[in-house]
């Protein structure tokens, strides 16, 4: 596979200036942000709504354009060309369908503006449909379908031209969870199928995880980490991306000190950590806290402890229920316990 | 003693329906259908040319008259004039609805809205007459043209036969600009509030998928802004169709549909005629509507 580079920005900034009646002054989307997505790629901007991974998507797409910086579509620099002259098409949030078009001219549509033959038209549009399991749908109106089949459509419509890069605005927001699941293989299996750079915009941490190859976390307008899903979820480098993707104990100060002997921060997943009696021995390369269990949550799959440490703080600590029952596990509550995870497991915050 | 009738209500919401739906249906069924009918019933009858009285009896001979060549000729005008009233109408309205719908911040807007709707606070008639002082021999525009020297392009103008007069102020030209001021804003609220509905992620995933703004125009924005531009048009066609002030006050003897139903009922009497000449814009609009439903304007209702 070529390493060439789909997309790049070069300290891209966009600042929006605000003017209302009570406040005005400039919000800055998108802040300083410098970025490479790979040829071929399915690349997910992560982040909580306001942190710029829209904003930053619509620039690729040209409906918005950057303050300062640079845009680069494969080393071409498209910062100030409108969305029409871009080799990108996106899935929208809200599907977009034209309502007064068919489902077959939807998908057409693209081509229709290229003046594409009308044969070949319609041998594309069939290999569309066929390709988001649509087949035989080409005559009915966009509100004739369900939610999940205009999805299908805006896909199919998005990716007819063949575009360089695909752009998906948050397309599964409006599924419900199953659907969503289904659509999350599908669009993977699609992305391979067509090998087109697919760039991804959500604020579901586990569809971004499910999904991508590679993350961006967007957070106030900066990125604060990009990599695999296993690096952002086991190697956190920021205390916002250990919170916002999974669920995190962040541990600093006196108790950091306590466990780890320096008072730097860190932060260790809640299935990392075992659950012990007070007099285990603890294998080598491993960290240990003491304190006493205060809440259980039986989740079916696995258990939720909450463990107060004897420092003070508190622990999370996940179990799955592999050999235990709801029974067994709610008699935890009280009960004092040791902890143990390895040194690997933590992940040092730098601030 | 109240909370028992809300009770008694609350528990027959046909009742309350039937309540509801009475004032209305009889208003509409006597006031607007009653007389409509009455119309009709007076359109079959005739006037005898002798007494001048009208009479009762069932006969077609009033409306073989609407086939006259001058009256054909005044079904004609007045169609041709509504036509391009509307037309001109769109022409002007669209640009203003799509900035309402599309940019302008909310206080604008409101702005704009009360602009649009402003002049429908003062009444008609001196609207009218103001437009008669600016179109004057005497007024602001012979006044600017001859400031400018072009009165000759003027004069030049208005010795053109059909659109032509002695001045602007009686002259086709000058019934189709007042008609065109008066009927505005019927045509741009309704395509403002059509352009408001249309999402702004249509227009962007059309230009997201190659098509240049002049063609996102064509086949995404005029399409679905049509039901409102189909909506005003029913306002400011039909009302031109019937109007006979604008006609009365700047017209030469050609007759309009209007001027001639007044004329025929009030000074001639012949109610029959009238009733007649009547019945000949409601088949016009008959045949606009269906157009329209062809066109597909009513889709979206």
């Amino acid at each position: 596979m070529s390493a060439s580079v789909a997309i790049e920005f070069k300290n891209v900034s966009r600042i929006f200036s605000v003017k209302q009646e009570d406040q005005s002054g400039d919000v800055k989307a998108v802040e300083n942000v410098s970025l490479q997505i790979r040829d071929g790629e399915f690349f997910s901007l992560l982040g909580p709504s306001g942190s710029g991974k829209t904003t930053s998507l619509r620039m690729i797409a040209g409906f918005d354009r950057p303050t300062s910086g640079q845009i680069l579509l494969y080393g071409q620099d498209v910062s100030s060309l409108p969305p029409y002259e871009r080799d990108v098409n996106t899935v929208f949030q809200d599907y977009a369908l034209f309502p007064h078009m068919t489902v077959g001219e939807n998908v057409a549509y693209g081509l229709m503006i290229k003046k594409v033959s009308k044969i070949e038209c319609e041998k594309r549009v069939d290999d569309m449909m066929d390709l988001v399991q649509l087949t035989g749908f080409a005559g009915r109106k966009p509100s004739q379908l369900s939610g999940g089949q205009r999805q299908r459509v805006a896909l199919a419509r998005a990716l007819i031209n063949h575009p360089k890069v695909l752009l998906l605005d948050e397309p599964l927001g409006a599924l419900d969870l199953k659907l969503r699941q289904q659509m999350q293989i599908e669009l993977k299996f699609i992305q391979q199928r067509v090998g087109i750079t697919f760039i991804f915009v959500t604020h579901d941490q586990e569809e971004a995880l499910t999904m991508s190859d590679r993350i961006a976390v967007f957070n106030h307008g900066r990125i604060e980490q990009i990599g695999t899903p296993a690096e952002i979820y086991e190697h956190p480098i920021t205390q916002f991306v250990a919170g916002f993707v999974g669920v995190s104990n962040l541990v600093s100060g006196e108790v950091a000190k306590r466990i780890t002997g320096s008072d730097v921060k860190f932060s260790v997943r809640p299935e990392k950590i075992h659950l012990g009696m007070l007099g285990d021995k603890p294998e080598a390369d491993t960290f240990i806290a003491e304190g006493k269990v205060r809440d259980v949550i039986y989740l079916g799959l696995y258990t939720r402890y909450l463990v107060e440490l004897d420092g003070g703080g508190d622990l999370v600590v996940v179990e799955q229920n592999l050999k235990t029952t709801s029974m067994d596990v709610m008699q935890a509550r009280g009960q004092l316990v040791r902890l143990f995870w390895k040194k690997e497991h933590i992940s040092y915050m730098g601030d | 003693m109240l909370n028992r009738i809300s009770t008694y209500f609350y528990l027959r919401p046909k009742v309350v329906l039937a309540l509801m739906l009475l004032p209305p249906m009889l208003w509409f069924l006597v006031v607007y259908i009653g007389s409509l009918i009455t119309m009709l019933i007076n359109s079959f009858f005739y006037l005898d040319g002798f007494t001048g009285k009208v009479i009762h009896e069932f006969t077609l001979r009033t409306y073989i008259k609407l086939f006259d060549p001058i009256n054909l000729q005044i079904f004609g005008r007045t169609t041709l004039m509504a036509a391009s009233v509307t037309l001109a109408c769109i022409i002007i309205a669209f640009p203003l609805s799509y900035f309402m719908a599309r940019f302008a911040s909310q206080r604008m807007k409101t702005f704009l809205y009360l602009a649009v709707t402003l002049p429908l606070w003062s009444s008609y008639v001196v609207r009218v007459y103001s437009w008669k002082l600016i179109l004057a021999q005497e007024g602001i525009i012979s006044w600017f043209a001859r400031l400018i020297h072009l009165d000759w392009l003027l004069q030049l103008y208005l010795n053109l036969p059909g659109v032509g007069g002695p001045s602007l102020s009686i002259s086709a030209t000058g019934i189709f600009i007042v008609f065109v001021y008066i009927w505005l804003p019927y045509m741009i609220i309704p395509i403002q509030t059509a352009l408001e509905r249309v999402p702004k992620s249509l227009l962007e995933a059309s230009g997201d998928l190659g098509a240049t703004p002049a063609q996102t125009f064509r086949t995404v924005l005029l399409p679905l802004a049509f039901p409102g531009v189909v909506a005003g048009s029913i306002f400011t066609f039909s009302l031109t169709l019937g109007d006979f002030i604008v006609p009365q006050l700047f017209g030469n003897s050609s007759f309009y549909i209007g001027k001639a139903v007044l004329t025929y009922q009030g000074t001639s009497g012949n109610i029959p005629l009238a009733a007649a000449f009547t019945m000949g814009p409601i088949i016009i609009m008959i045949v606009y509507l269906l157009i329209a439903r062809r066109l597909g304007a009513f889709d979206a209702l």
